[in-house]
């Protein structure tokens, strides 16, 4: 991939040299009087320049996304048919070994000649590729600007044409956004369907064990592994309940304190300070939970004689339930702030007191606004992964004592995806189908959540 | 509700209704503002809690026990043929040199366990330390030198009083012949602690003495490089488009309510994205920067495109209507002046975005930027971790010594942290504009 | 009622009805007209409102009659409504707004440390230019004073006290069949009237009304206008207005304001055909306003 710079390079060189002789074009047919083109020649030079440079780009973007994966099944396709029969995970083993052996790396065992003899077909796909790449690359840039050039006249609308690229550039941008969703859902779904062909839906969402281990030998106790989700479920909603009632009160309070009563100044401090708590990295929690939170509540249950496991819930939901605070209190914050000053009058006008005015008018008027950000803070809380891959446990645990130790979806995702697994196990599949269930779940939240929130903002604007 | 006349007293009476229950109301007052002033005070004793444990627990890992030795450098051991070339000097035993150094030093040491639990007090990384300073200096070969080299994570621990050397031997990680000979060389000044160079110029390592930040900060960086340089120019480009040249129909509604949710959306479905479609179909390196970046990428796109519509709603229609006015195309009068005046918003939002990227963590782990790499990467196709995953790695690690370097691994993540949020604030402020 | 009527029934004091002479700062203009009368609900005595460096309202002394309604007029930036807001120190909830100078109510100095102003706002209660209906029923929203403060004891008193509210207010007959809608679904005339009705249901003394009607079409305003008419019976009422019609009609003694200074204080009718500023006239007469 060294070359890729290279190339980069000299298509830049290429689009300058379009970009210039497009404007001297520009100035040719027009004979050195600009006033007699549709614009001015810079545009000219772009309008080439723009020519060259993007079906090139575009080509050697495709190329280098897909070169890896046709090379590689070039190379199966070439493998001897005894290897090929192997099942999809033997052949992926296979196959990152003879990609280590192009890249010169450590191979597992003794590279045989068959996986030599592959290996060098592989780089010489991998030369011919890139040959191939740098000559087409070029000779479209060149063959584009020419096209581009050979347009130029002077009543060519060189702005306009440049401005409907640039028009569409942007519009390609803003699809982006799209592809991403796009990309979430099929690569879930896709990769979930896989794993509802071996574990029954039903089974999933209501099986009531969780042990995804799948045994090496078939005939090896526990081998089939247990894919039910709801000890999944009912960890991730314990420490979402634990988290949210911690940050709901404390954020709502700071919200309602901060915007209602403090002076300017202490407001001026106090905001930023606890919005500090949300911009420390999650995995930043996790480290306090597990290592300062953790022990300190397991003590001081030991010292009340409860018996507290070293990975409670307790410690991941309360350190959750902390950086969900300025969340909570920055959206209601927000929201406080959109009711009216005239319904404070009304309510101050007739003799009522602060607190009687934030409880009976500001709170009841802002509480569609604000349980759309408790929504959106336990969407967030759900989907939240490193504090409680740090600090809660592993194993599945159906119990409702926070106490104990629980797991949640984002844990096991996390767990059945690091390290060196064979793709397409049932274990890695299972983590899909839990991404799939946190996706829908996060995303029907936050719907719901824009959706109140921004009803509430339309009453008051 | 026949007698309206007679539902209320005459205004004195009320009045003293009124009075009566101020009493009440004032102590309801005050409770209220109590717990506001409570809920405050939690959540800023949270935030002090945090940062103190972590600065209490980090902060000595900004230095490192240091072990002076005296090593023979015999010139059979090292180079017996007199070659003295760069191969021969790099594959020498210069650890049973050190061995020797060590025997030197207690000759009463003998028998298996022991001498193993000698050699242990200095670090594995002293061998490598005496190898660069041989090869630097061949002349060095056949004298004696005096060196500082790591000790090891144990000595280390003891020396910052993180094992207590009071409790009983059973409970303690350095028995007692051990410590005999750590007051030794005390009382002969062998140990020192001195500034930890180590921590920010080396790569991982399985040795705590020995691990530094190096290697995931220069992930980390790649990593940044890419999602900026991808992230900044799509997210203004699509603000720009949707603030000031897409028409408002559904597909535009589409794009903005799926901007919203995506912002929303749990980082590590970011992750399963990544490794399904850049891994699987793509087939992009696993664990290079390049795949974390675009990952990121479309993590932070959302925030950025929000914060650069901010921006660019902010810039008030006369300016457009005075650049269309004089005959601009939309195009120019958004490029040449929109684009500019809203640069500083989308700047600070880009920047909260590279923070947010920053400290992300769950997305790197499903694509494997998450294994043990003990080297430098050099670019962004080089297997690499970033500077959250190597404190998640960390933190799982058993031994003490990884805690405070963990700790100072995460007060080194807030310090950039602390510096782009600076950079934002200062941003604001120098460009901030009413108009 | 004659305009000749309503000026007797007032008995200006004949000693205070001599210019007030300014006694602080050199810009401050002299009131001319009868500031003071014989039984006042309130009692204004050098009243000077500051926000930060600007000084808003300046030395200004006035009294409000019982059973009058009072009107305060001027252009827009005179400080009238200003001055409204001191009178039930509604200006405590505007950040570095500070007030000087004494305000007696019944004879009892509003500003003095030891006053506590929920008790006072529940007696001069206030209704504001924009119609502010709480986002609840229309009940909760008459009932709101008297459960805060604590007026009635049982839900059968409450029922009563929003009735004979909504009653003097004559929004009665409108919403008896909809007491649980929302207030804020209501047309606009409903809504400032029932925002009155809200203020007269925890019986104040004194109603402090800035502009009420500015936000209104012509039926409701005259409605409004008419229940003002009918409320003096029983309350005080001090009236901010743009609209010097509006000034004529409902009130008995009109004050005009200019630039922070009270400039003129006469009987309404008196005001209004025989300016004694010239000021006064001026704005009267259309110079500026």
């Amino acid at each position: 991939m060294t070359q890729t710079p290279i190339l980069l390079v000299l298509l830049l060189a290429l689009t300058s040299a379009a970009y210039y002789f497009g404007c001297k074009r520009a100035f040719r047919v027009a004979d050195g009087k600009i006033r007699k083109l549709h614009s001015l020649p810079g545009y000219y030079g772009l309008y080439v320049a723009l020519w060259a440079a993007l079906p090139a780009l575009l080509i050697l973007c495709a190329w280098l996304l897909f070169q890896g994966s046709i090379i590689t099944r070039m190379v199966v396709s070439s493998l001897p048919d005894a290897i090929q029969q192997l099942g999809p995970d033997r052949l992926n083993l296979v196959v990152n070994d003879i990609r280590n052996l192009v890249s010169g790396n450590i191979v597992s065992g003794e590279p045989d000649a068959i996986m030599l003899a592959a290996a060098d077909y592989y780089r010489g796909l991998l030369s011919v590729s890139r040959n191939m790449l740098f000559a087409i690359v070029l000779i479209v840039a060149g063959l584009s600007g020419w096209y581009g050039y050979s347009k130029i006249r002077a009543q060519h609308r060189a702005r306009n044409g440049v401005e409907s690229i640039i028009n569409w550039l942007l519009v390609a941008c803003s699809t982006v956004a799209i592809l991403t969703t796009v990309g979430i859902v099929l690569s879930v779904l896709f990769e979930s369907i896989r794993f509802f062909q071996s574990v029954p839906i039903t089974e999933f969402l209501f099986g009531l064990e969780w042990s995804p281990q799948i045994a090496l030998r078939a005939d090896q106790a526990g081998s089939s592994g247990a894919f039910g989700a709801v000890p999944l479920f009912a960890g991730t909603l314990l420490i979402t309940f634990i988290a949210m009632t911690v940050a709901v009160p404390i954020g709502l309070m700071s919200a309602l304190y901060l915007a209602e009563y403090a002076s300017a100044r202490v407001r001026a401090i106090a905001k930023p300070l606890l919005e500090v708590l949300a911009g420390i990295p999650t995995v930043v929690y996790g480290f306090f939970a597990a290592l300062t939170v953790a022990p300190f509540i397991r003590e001081s249950g030991g010292f009340l004689g409860l018996d507290v496991a070293s990975e409670s819930a307790l410690a991941a939901g309360l350190v959750m339930g902390m950086m969900i605070i300025p969340f909570v209190s920055s959206l209601s914050d927000d929201v406080i702030n959109a009711v009216p000053q005239s319904l404070r009058e009304g309510a101050y006008g007739m003799g009522a007191t602060s607190s009687e005015t934030i409880r009976r008018v500001i709170f009841p008027a802002a509480l569609p606004g604000i349980v759309g950000a408790i929504l959106l803070a336990v969407s967030r809380a759900i989907g939240e992964t490193m504090i409680v891959v740090m600090a809660a446990g592993l194993a599945s645990n159906l119990t409702a004592n926070p106490l104990e130790a629980v797991t949640t979806v984002t844990v096991q995702i996390v767990t059945l995806l690091v390290g060196d697994q064979e793709f397409d196990s049932p274990k890695t599949l299972a983590a899909f189908a839990l991404g799939l269930v946190l996706f829908v779940v996060t995303l029907a939240l936050n719907f719901v959540a824009l959706y109140i929130v921004r009803k509430y903002r339309e009453q008051y604007d | 509700m026949t007698n309206p006349g007679k539902a209320l007293p005459e205004g004195a009476t009320s009045f003293a209704r009124i009075q009566a229950g101020m009493a009440k109301r004032r102590a309801a007052e005050r409770r209220f503002k109590m717990l506001g002033r409570i809920a405050v005070s939690v959540g800023l004793l949270f935030l002090s809690v945090l940062l103190i444990s972590i600065v209490s627990k980090g902060y000595t890992a900004f230095w490192q026990t240091q072990m002076r030795i005296d090593v023979v450098l015999t010139a059979d051991e090292i180079d017996p043929d007199g070659t003295r070339s760069a191969e021969t000097l790099r594959k020498a035993d210069y650890s049973s040199l050190i061995k020797q150094s060590m025997r030197d030093m207690f000759p009463e040491v003998s028998g298996r366990r022991d001498k193993f639990a000698l050699y242990g007090l200095v670090s594995n990384g002293a061998a490598f330390d005496l190898r660069d300073k041989v090869m630097a200096d061949p002349s060095l070969i056949g004298t004696k030198v005096s060196l500082w080299v790591p000790a090891d994570d144990d000595v280390d621990m003891l020396m910052k009083g993180h094992i207590d050397r009071n409790a009983a031997e059973d409970d303690r990680r350095i028995k007692d012949n051990v410590l005999g000979w750590i007051n030794q060389l005390e009382a002969e000044d062998r140990l020192e602690l001195r500034f930890n160079i180590d921590f920010f110029t080396k790569g991982d390592s399985r040795d705590p003495e020995l691990a530094g930040i190096r290697g995931a900060l220069m992930g980390t960086i790649f990593t940044l490089i890419v999602t900026l340089s991808l992230s900044f120019p799509l997210g203004v480009a699509a603000a720009v488009y949707l603030e000031e040249f897409a028409p408002k129909n559904k597909w535009t509604d589409l794009i903005e309510v799926n901007i919203n949710n995506l912002a929303a959306v749990p980082s590590i479905v970011f992750g399963l994205l990544g490794l399904a479609v850049f891994i699987n179909v793509f087939g992009l390196p696993r664990s290079a920067p390049l795949l974390g970046g675009l990952v990121l990428t479309l993590m932070t796109l959302p925030t950025i495109i929000i914060a650069s519509r901010a921006a660019l709603k902010s810039v008030p229609p006369s300016i457009r209507d005075a650049a269309l006015g004089i005959g601009a195309s939309p195009m120019q009068a958004t490029l040449y002046h929109v684009i500019p005046l809203a640069l500083p918003g989308m700047l600070t939002g880009t920047i909260i975005g590279m923070a947010q990227a920053l400290g992300e963590t769950a997305p790197l782990l499903m694509i494997g930027m998450v294994a043990f790499i003990a080297d430098v990467p050099q670019g962004v196709f080089d297997p690499s971790t970033a500077l959250p995953v190597q404190i998640y790695l960390w933190a799982d690690s058993p031994e003490r010594a990884y805690v405070e370097r963990t700790s100072a691994a995460i007060m080194v993540l807030l310090g950039f942290l602390a510096l782009m949020n600076l950079v934002a604030v200062l941003l604001r402020k120098r460009f901030e504009r009413r108009w | 009622m004659s305009p000749q009527g309503q000026a007797m029934a007032l008995k200006l004091d004949g000693a205070a009805g001599a210019a007030h002479v300014a006694t602080v700062g050199r810009d401050v203009r002299e009131t001319v007209g009868e500031i003071r009368v014989n039984d006042p609900r309130v009692r204004c005595t050098d009243v000077n409102v500051h926000y930060g460096d600007k000084h808003a309202i300046k030395n200004i002394s006035l009294d409000v009659g019982k059973g009058e309604v009072l009107a305060m007029i001027g252009p827009s930036g005179c400080g009238k409504s200003t001055f409204l807001r001191c009178l039930n120190r509604m200006n405590d909830t505007v950040r570095e707004c500070r007030v000087t100078g004494e305000i007696l109510l019944d004879g009892e100095d509003i500003n003095s440390r030891h006053i506590d102003v929920v008790p006072l706002r529940a007696r001069v209660a206030m209704v504001f230019q924009k119609p502010n209906p709480f986002p609840k029923s229309i009940y909760e929203n008459v009932a709101f004073g008297p459960r805060i403060h604590g007026l009635c004891e049982s839900k059968a008193d409450l029922d009563v006290v929003v009735e004979s509210s909504l009653r003097k207010a004559n929004l009665w007959d409108e919403v008896k069949d909809r007491l649980d809608d929302v207030g804020t679904g209501l047309s606009g005339g409903q809504q400032q009237r029932l925002c009155i009705a809200r203020a007269i249901a925890i019986e104040p003394e004194v109603i402090l009304m800035d502009e009420p009607c500015s936000a209104l079409d012509p039926i409701s305003t005259a409605k409004v206008e008419q229940l003002i008419e009918e409320l003096r019976q029983q309350f005080s009422i001090v009236i901010v207005t743009h609209s010097m019609q509006q000034a004529a009609r409902v009130s008995q003694r009109t004050a005009y304001f200019h630039m922070g200074d009270l400039i003129e204080v006469s009987e309404t009718d008196r005001l209004f055909i025989k300016p004694r500023h010239q000021l006064t006239e001026d704005y009267i007469t259309g110079r500026f306003g």
